[in-house]
């Protein structure tokens, strides 16, 4: 425990003692900002102002989504590809640490740096609140949704980290994979009924779509610990990959 | 405190590291020499439990590298070659990181950090970001994270690669004063690093053990031979016959120049003999009786590429006797 929070905290001080994570976040809240107001417009226009969660809140919460699509690879890209690229892998596997404990200290690092873009967002449901008072209950599901979202999508920056030293490549490859996890449900005509099924229960973004109207379904809990379980094992299978290579 | 067995490591076809067998007694300083490519950093990487052996067996401190990496890795300090360290940290809080994963107590750890920040000279740069530092600097901190958890088994690959001659000199009178009571090995490229910092030496080639011994005899071996240069202002075809002529000279050749050389005048040769010291005054002796200039006499430094032709041509006669 003492190691992963060594790891976690050297981790913590390197996104926050350099500037990318200051960019990715002001981005982050300049588009959630922007789209507060334009979706805010809409629900008063032409959602005449009633029922919030699906007129409004739904709306944010799949926009809010997009952009995290977009800004966590940033945050994951670094984690072990820059360690390889500069070498600090050597030292770092030659501590006396478990590959999970550092596995473990740098997932919970890229976590905290996603909550940490997500934390100011919540800005809009108290002040909306204290415009208009309105149950905020579902818009806690809805965030309980996003967290579980970011980790499922720091699972799998960490692992496409953990396969290449570069984290261009790591950035790339991690924002095509979670973007591939979203589109695959958009053509519903391309494919017939029984494999859409397949595809709905595939794609990250349908089952994200029950936190953002505030349902929070066992199923899609379930989906989305189960894709973190998967990334995180293969981040370990591609951490050991050193041990069995050059073995006959 | 090191052992070694028929240690072999293949990357895909390559065979890196060839049956290598040694051991390395508690305090010990071993040097482990060979060209680059010749498979000591990856010797060292299995060592240090960075990756496993194809086969064979090594222990550190009595564990071995591959049941009991962990006891391994808790037992040495390494400092890997050309390392960067983490760019983006203080000195002192990347220390602390290094000390809170080495599991040194929180209670002692400042008190130890700032000892290795002293020993290894690093007071006037604690708050100063890894990444702004100079290499020689860099190399220090590298080598603090090695102490920190002030290890049995010190492990360094190439500690002066790279760093201009003030910080080689500074970076080996550190090292020197680390042996004593910890077993150090360190590889280098470099024959005079190995003389100035080790008791013993392993000398490595295509991955095999081409030659364990002593510093000193292994300087011995090299002293059979002596080499020296001189630029004698004269009639080149003349002055090698007569220097040939002398007693004990095995070999005149010219020697190969650089341009800044041959702006120096005169013509140089390459005068190989048994002993060095009583060639060098005859050859002043008979420059003068002929009225020649003598311009330049000086003693070459044995290079690594003779040992490994001495050495290898010695085992290579060997063969063929057998």
């Amino acid at each position: 425990m003492r190691n992963v929070i060594a790891v976690f905290r050297k981790e913590l001080r390197t996104y926050f003692f350099s500037p990318l994570i200051y960019i990715v976040g002001a981005a982050f809240l300049a588009l959630c900002g922007y789209f507060f107001y334009t979706d805010l417009l809409h629900f008063v226009t032409f959602g005449f102002g009633v029922n919030i969660m699906e007129n409004f809140w739904q709306l944010m919460f799949l926009d809010i989504r997009k952009f995290l699509l977009f800004c966590v690879p940033f945050i994951t890209m670094g984690l072990f590809a820059a360690e390889r690229h500069l070498g600090t892998i050597e030292l770092l596997l030659t501590y006396p640490l478990r590959d999970g404990e550092i596995f473990l200290g740098k997932f919970c690092a890229a976590v905290v740096a996603v909550m940490a873009l997500l934390a100011p967002t919540l800005l809009y449901p108290f002040y909306l609140h204290s415009v208009q008072p309105y149950p905020l209950l579902p818009v806690v599901a809805g965030y309980v949704g996003l967290l579980l979202l970011s980790v499922a999508f720091v699972s799998c920056g960490i692992f496409i980290s953990a396969l290449t030293e570069s984290q261009v490549v790591a950035g790339v490859v991690t924002g095509g994979i979670l973007f591939s996890l979203w589109a695959v449900s958009w053509n519903e005509a391309a494919v017939n009924p029984e494999t859409l099924q397949v595809l709905r229960a595939i794609s990250m973004f349908d089952h994200f779509h029950g936190f953002a109207v505030g349902v929070v379904d066992l199923r899609d809990v379930a989906y989305f610990v189960f894709t973190v379980l998967l990334f995180s094992h293969l981040t370990f299978r591609a951490l050991e990959a050193r041990t069995w290579r050059g073995r006959r | 405190m090191i052992e070694v067995r028929e240690l072999t490591k293949y990357f895909g076809k390559i065979r890196a590291v060839d049956r290598v067998s040694f051991s390395i007694r508690r305090g010990e300083v071993v040097g482990l020499l060979g060209p680059n490519g010749s498979g000591k950093t990856t010797l060292m990487r299995i060592l240090t439990g960075f990756f496993p052996p194809t086969s064979g067996e090594a222990f550190v401190g009595g564990c071995d590298v591959q049941r009991d990496s962990l006891g391994v890795r808790r037992r040495l300090g390494y400092v890997p070659e050309h390392v960067v360290l983490y760019p983006e940290l203080p000195v002192s809080r990347f220390l602390a990181f290094v000390a809170d994963v080495k599991g040194i107590e929180r209670s002692r750890q400042r008190a130890r950090v700032e000892e290795v920040i002293a020993e290894c000279g690093l007071e006037s740069m604690e708050r100063r970001l890894i990444g702004k530092l100079s290499r020689g600097y860099r190399q220090r901190v590298a080598i603090a994270q090695a102490l920190l958890s002030e290890p049995e088994v010190l492990i360094l690959d190439e500690p002066t690669v790279g760093l201009d001659p003030r910080q080689t000199v500074e970076i080996r009178s550190l090292i020197r004063g680390l042996g004593g009571a910890r077993t150090i090995l360190l590889s280098t490229h470099i024959l005079t690093e190995v003389s100035l910092l080790c008791g013993r030496v392993i000398i490595v080639d295509g991955g095999r053990i081409v030659a364990e011994d002593t510093a000193a005899a292994l300087s011995q071996r090299i002293e059979g031979v002596s080499r020296t240069l001189i630029r004698v202002d004269g009639p080149p075809d003349m002055v090698a016959a007569a220097v040939r002529a002398l007693g004990e000279i095995e070999r005149v050749e010219p020697a190969a120049e650089s341009p800044s050389d041959t702006s120096r005048g005169g013509s140089a040769f390459v005068v190989v003999s048994k002993e060095g010291e009583s060639v060098r005054r005859e050859i002043a002796a008979l420059v003068v009786r002929h009225g020649w200039g003598l311009l330049e006499v000086r003693a070459l430094e044995p290079t690594l590429e003779e040992l490994f032709v001495r050495l290898l041509g010695a085992e290579q006669r060997t063969g063929a006797d057998a």
